[in-house]
């Protein structure tokens, strides 16, 4: 454990250039078949806060995770300080003075505080040695960057924005010289961030390299000096954070595409089919992720909820569908009202109607073992219709799945192939298909085209717009703009879980909208008077 | 750690040549063991090939035995369905045994047996499943794992059997703990007699009627599991608990309906032992079946037709070791026993070791051809 | 009075020989499980250390050199169980079950092999066992009442490993919260990931584990076969290496409970042979088979949540992978 201060970052002769603290060059990552990232190449200056943003499943992660020894990469480089290193476990990456803050802190409940910031760095075999050493340390870093923390608090008893604190310990303890934070305030409250940030500029001040991974614009623009934009694996923009702004990194973020040139007629809504009022969803650490959350989808409308993913819409549409319960308030499905005292659960959800497309096909949309034809009838497998006496009629169900795959176009239509060797489009038509075969009264649907190839999102589209214009009632749950701008009659706005605009949507524009969903939208005015900010 | 993308394993290959191979390894050790101490594998093995399968009385012992690791298989196979480790089929058994005792302790000859039949079968399934019931409310609703659960639930229905015998079902006036024997009209009819029926003339063994019975709770079991949607929602709370509850099923209602089923698939062990064979309550009869069921079940990959085939080889191993001992008296049942702790060992924990190797020789075999299009694999309904 | 204080005695004199295999075991267990493997082959490891231990003693005359073949035995058991569990992240429940029926199997094929007796070994002499141990002035002091008695009737004249199994305890407690090792022990068996982020290998910490549980398990074989007893006999750890799992729950995975667990199923069974035939007057004759189950029923009611909480290992039973 060496602390040896400042000279980690000062080169040789690099007097007009500044020193570099990380140079990634050409790194490539595959799982399997799918390219997490694809020839990334970063610059980070020594002493800075240095942002990566991008949306989830852009590669942040994975990328950070190679430098830090978690994975290791296909190909490319990695010099540290200007010398190349390999990185093979975390072991070479704490060697190399970085330190790393995961998403999901990497802690043991049970410990002290004390505890988990000795483990793995203890000062020998006997702990009495390494408890007065770790006590010292510790109230040394204290004194140096104001990270206060009571060293014997069990971890397990601590909130969030302490256990993210003794996170930065363990790194710092360890003698780290560079701090990877990866999306560091997803789990803290605005304040618990602002401390959080006090820290970092404390940090970076004492010499530390700082790389905060995000996909919150405000925290970029607050805190770092320069941006990297990461899109599909790939890095496709590097911004100084004083040249750039909101609007264009959301622009760049979520990526230009060409709109499909789907042909829809206006909306005609009719009765309301669904209400949410003063929704409240908490998660485990009681951290509201949906927060008071109100609006109404009508039948033969498409309500379109926009926003950077991880801002409450996939707690939203868990609480819509049953599977998990609500805190507060209320929803109603035509006459059916659920409350947190009387909660719903998935099938009841289903017999109301509502049919539900889940975000997350793999874990959530079908049974990866199942044949296709059982995956066709998930959720419905207690359809009197499908069954003959006591059996479920294989027969039966083929037909109809032969008959969903050939309307849905899914490839190849043989039902008894394993659902996990279709490919991912051709799961998600399957999905589509049983979900809309019953004409529901209600379709949920996240991320409908997520990891879909363009032939497909085109056909998945259709079947939405087709379903509204047959009277159904379509929330639409998606993080990609365009998708969301093609299809919405109505557009949402969510951000830190609540609902914070609504525009129609033959007036919104990629710009005020993406500006909207860092909800950015009120410092910068625009001139579209057909925006309006809805009740925060 | 590379991660260049390899080809996916043929379903033949992955249902198919891998378990084989797994048996394969597992049977070669047996073998080596059996060299170690002296005595000859090839000899051996065709000394329990006769003894198991060369004349009428071995071929009704090894169909005895078969009966028994069919239903305590098949309770392993249904709880490994839902994602759940049944370890208590043993003690699942010995109470199902029990409900048949007090069954026909009480009514053996007040009714007549083709009452007493179906009245039997009920009380040995739903004893079995009321001793596997309560690990599974306490899965379901207190979190206890069922393993540790089933575990103590073995010993206590031991404990349990040890005081009713001794204590409270011995025949007066005996010293060891067993029952009085049923009246006559009762007991099963031996497949010897039901032989004889038609005029045929076999030897008299253990094995009865209680074989059509298993035989009836390999196709109700697999009809249950894959063409029912009780069974279609085990199935799916054992793949993907989250997708299951997704799709509207209750996981906790799930593991109560497979869990009572298991319990009661073990607990007609019960009824083969004592209204098939023993014809009174005694102390033991169910020892060892319970355990054998796991390596069944695994040997079997959790389905019915492997389970038979499974069952049918473990009840060669149990008479054809006996037989054997009379043979070779260096090898005794429990060179049996053995023999199923390396088929749990490979064909269950080591069950992927071979994995890599079989997927880089396929892939060198594999590499030559141009991969089809369609090379995804027909599921079938197993 | 003094009769009283004479039953007593005898009374924990059977209690603790009877808890002795159940706390190495329940130590062994320990080890294995605050690593984050389930190790339910406790009880084939115990037997296949009690054979290896009888049958080296049998061979050499040497009760330290059977007790290290039975370390040794246990400790390759063990490794066979981690081949399967980390290095395969094999089903760990399976790999005990194999185990335990292998070792039920293997010792008779090898001690019927070796011995011909049917399974069992022959008489051990003398030499080869682990004979009772009197302590200094232990008779001397046996005429001083109470304290006296005390000291010669209870703390002196059990077998060398008697005091090893109760020293195991400060041991393990002593490993488990005062060393590096322990620490990481600890972090290994609630959070694998933490571990692997601080640099440590999560196998390796977990084969280490394994070992010590392979070695204890062998210690508590050896006294079953060379210190309590003076052969091998088939099925011999009966059912004991489950009841230490079970005390190692009902201590809640902690050395000092579980110990006080595993003198309180001790002293059941202590108890329970007592009273056998015994007829207690209004209640009848006393259910010997209830005193003997009670361990497993307070285990299961533990468990429930219905006394006290018992919380396993967070990542216990769960093979560890890194994500994606």
């Amino acid at each position: 454990m060496t602390s040896s201060t400042d000279d980690a970052g000062v080169q040789p002769g690099g007097s007009n250039s500044p020193p570099v603290a990380i140079e990634l060059q050409g790194i490539s990552k595959a799982f399997g078949l799918v390219q997490a990232n694809k020839d990334v190449s970063i610059r980070v200056e020594a002493g800075t806060i240095h942002g990566i943003v991008g949306e989830n499943g852009a590669g942040k992660s994975t990328l950070m995770s190679i430098l830090y020894g978690f994975y290791e990469a296909d190909a490319g480089t990695i010099q540290i300080d200007g010398k190349q290193v390999q990185i093979k476990n975390s072991n070479d990456a704490i060697a190399a003075g970085i330190g790393m803050v995961h998403q999901h802190f990497m802690l043991v409940d049970t410990f002290t505080v004390l505890e988990n910031v000795m483990m793995g760095a203890e000062s020998g075999a006997l702990l009495r040695d390494s408890v007065v050493a770790a006590r010292a340390e510790l109230e040394r870093l204290e004194s140096e960057y104001g990270l206060h923390v009571d060293p014997d608090a069990l971890a397990s008893e601590l909130p969030v924005g302490q256990l993210q604190r003794v996170e930065i310990l363990k790194a710092l303890y360890r003698g780290a010289r560079i701090l990877i934070l990866d999306e560091p305030t997803g789990v803290l409250t605005p304040q618990e961030a602002e401390q959080l940030f006090r820290i970092l500029g404390a940090l970076k001040d004492q010499g530390v390299t700082i790389v905060l991974i995000t996909h919150k614009l405000r925290e970029i623009m607050d805190v770092t000096d320069n941006v990297e934009v990461m899109r599909h694996g790939q890095m496709v923009a590097h911004r100084k954070t004083s040249e750039t702004d909101k609007g264009e990194l959301a622009e760049l973020m979520v990526g230009r595409k060409m709109r499909t040139d789907l042909q829809k007629q206006d909306a005609n809504p009719g009765e309301t089919a669904l209400i949410v009022e003063n929704l409240t969803v908490r998660d485990s650490y009681g951290i509201a992720k949906v927060d008071n959350v109100s609006f109404e989808v009508k039948t033969g409308e498409i309500v379109g909820i926009a926003g950077v993913s991880g801002n409450g819409q996939s707690e939203l549409l868990e609480a819509l569908s049953g599977i998990t319960g609500l805190d507060e308030g209320r929803i109603v499905y035509g006459d059916r009202e659920v409350t947190p005292s009387a909660p719903v659960n998935p099938e009841e959800v289903r017999k109301l109607s509502v049919a539900h497309v889940p975000e997350d096909r793999q874990k959530l949309g079908l049974v990866t073992d199942f044949p296709a034809w059982e995956s066709s009838i998930l959720g419905y497998h207690r359809d009197e219709a499908l069954q003959k006496g006591l059996f479920l009629d294989p027969e039966i169900v083929k037909t109809q799945c032969v008959s969903l795959m050939e309307q849905f176009d899914v490839r190849p239509p043989t039902p008894d192939i394993k659902s996990a060797n279709f490919s991912g489009g051709n799961q998600q038509k399957l999905i589509l298909a049983r979900e809309i075969d019953r004409n529901p009264k209600v379709l949920l649907v996240g991320q409908p085209t997520r990891g879909v190839d363009i032939g497909a999102i085109e056909f998945i589209h259709r079947q939405l717009v087709d379903l509204r214009d047959k009277g159904g009632a379509v929330l639409l749950i998606s993080v990609e703009l365009d998708e969301v701008m093609t299809l919405a009659d109505r557009i949402l706005v969510m951000f830190e879980g609540r609902i914070v605009a609504e525009v129609a949507g033959d007036k919104a524009d990629e710009k005020t909208l993406g500006l909207m969903m860092a909800n950015a939208f009120s410092e910068t005015p625009s001139s579209d008077e057909n925006v309006s900010g809805a009740s925060a | 750690m590379s991660s260049s993308p390899v080809k996916p394993l043929p379903r033949w290959i992955d249902v198919g040549l891998v378990p084989v191979i797994n048996i394969v390894i597992a049977l070669l050790v047996s073998g080596l063991i059996i060299f170690a101490i002296g005595e000859n594998p090839w000899e051996a093995v065709k000394i329990m090939a006769y003894g198991a399968l060369g004349f009428d009385e071995g071929i009704g012992y090894t169909l005895y035995y078969m009966t028994n690791f069919i239903f305590t298989g098949l309770a392993v196979a249904i709880a490994f369905h839902t994602g759940l480790f049944n370890i208590g089929g043993e003690g699942q058994a010995y109470i199902g045994g029990l409900g048949v005792g007090l069954c026909l302790l009480a009514l053996d000859t007040a009714l007549p047996i083709w009452i007493l039949l179906p009245l039997c079968i009920l009380a040995s399934g739903l004893f079995g499943a009321a001793w596997a019931a309560v690990p599974a409310y306490l899965q379901a609703y207190r979190g206890s794992h069922i393993v540790i659960t089933t575990i103590m639930f073995n010993f206590i229905a031991s404990a349990l059997m040890v005081y009713l015998m001794v204590n409270v079902l011995i025949k007066p006036g005996q010293m060891s703990p067993q029952s009085v024997t049923f009246a006559e009209q009762s007991h099963l009819p031996f497949m010897s007699e039901v032989f004889a029926w038609f005029g045929m003339e076999i030897a008299q063994t253990p094995l009865n009627v209680t074989v059509f019975w298993a035989i009836f709770c390999c196709i109700a079991l697999w009809a249950f599991i894959w063409r029912t949607k009780w069974g279609f929602e085990t199935r799916a709370v054992g793949h993907n608990e989250p997708a299951a509850v997704y799709g509207g099923v209750d996981p906790k209602r799930t593991i109560m309906i497979a869990m009572f089923i298991s319990g009661g698939l073990a607990g007609f062990v019960g009824l083969n032992e004592i209204m098939g064979v023993h014809h009174k309550l005694l102390l033991n009869f169910q020892f060892g079946y319970g355990f054998t069921g796991i390596a069944v079940a695994l040997m079997g990959r959790n389905h019915p037709f492997g389970i038979v085939l499974a069952s049918l080889l473990f009840g060669i191993l149990y008479q054809g070791g006996a037989e054997l001992a009379f043979e070779m008296p260096k090898i005794t049942r429990e060179m049996v026993v053995t023999i199923q702790g390396l088929v749990i060992l490979f064909s269950g924990a080591l069950a992927y070791m071979s994995v890599p190797w079989v997927s880089k020789v396929y892939n060198i075999l594999a590499a030559d051809k141009p991969v089809p299009s369609d090379s995804i694999s027909a599921e079938g309904e197993a | 009075m003094e009769d009283a204080f004479v039953f007593i005695t005898l009374t924990a004199n059977a209690t603790v020989r009877v808890a002795t295999p159940l706390i190495l075991c329940a130590m062994a267990g320990l080890f294995s499980e605050r690593s984050g493997i389930i190790d339910i082959s406790l009880e084939g490891k115990m037997l296949g250390g009690a054979f290896m231990a009888a049958s080296v003693s049998y061979a050499t005359d040497s009760a330290w050199l059977g007790l290290m073949a039975a370390i040794m035995f246990s400790m390759v058991l063990a490794m066979l169980h981690g081949f399967a569990c980390i290095t395969h992240n094999g089903n760990q429940v399976v790999s005990g079950v194999a185990l335990n029926m292998l070792m039920s199997g293997l010792t008779v094929v090898m001690g019927i092999a070796w011995f011909s007796r049917g399974g069992q070994t022959p008489g051990v002499s003398p030499d080869g066992r682990f004979l009772p141990i009197n302590l200094p002035f232990a008779e001397a002091l046996s005429d001083v009442p109470i304290i006296g008695t005390f000291y010669s009737g209870f703390l002196s004249g059990h077998n060398a490993l008697v005091y090893l199994a109760f020293l195991a305890v400060p041991a393990t407690w002593w490993v488990v919260y005062r060393t590096r090792f322990g620490l990481r022990l600890r972090a290994v068996g609630e959070n694998p990931h933490a571990v692997d982020t601080a640099g440590i290998s999560v196998a390796w910490l977990r084969y280490r584990g394994l070992l010590i549980c392979g070695g204890l398990t062998g210690v508590a074989g050896a006294y079953l076969s060379i210190a309590q007893n003076a052969s091998f006999v088939r099925e011999m750890s009966a059912g004991q290496g489950y009841i230490a799992l079970a005390a190692m729950i009902f201590g809640k995975w902690r050395p000092v409970p579980a110990m006080l667990a595993c003198l309180m199923f001790g002293l059941l069974d202590a108890i329970a042979i007592r009273l056998q035939g015994v007829v207690v007057p209004g209640i009848g004759e006393v259910p010997v088979q209830l005193i003997q189950a009670l361990p497993y029923v307070l285990t299961v009611v533990l468990l429930a949540g219905f006394i006290g909480k018992s919380v396993a290992p967070k990542a216990i039973g769960v093979p560890y992978v890194k994500e994606r």
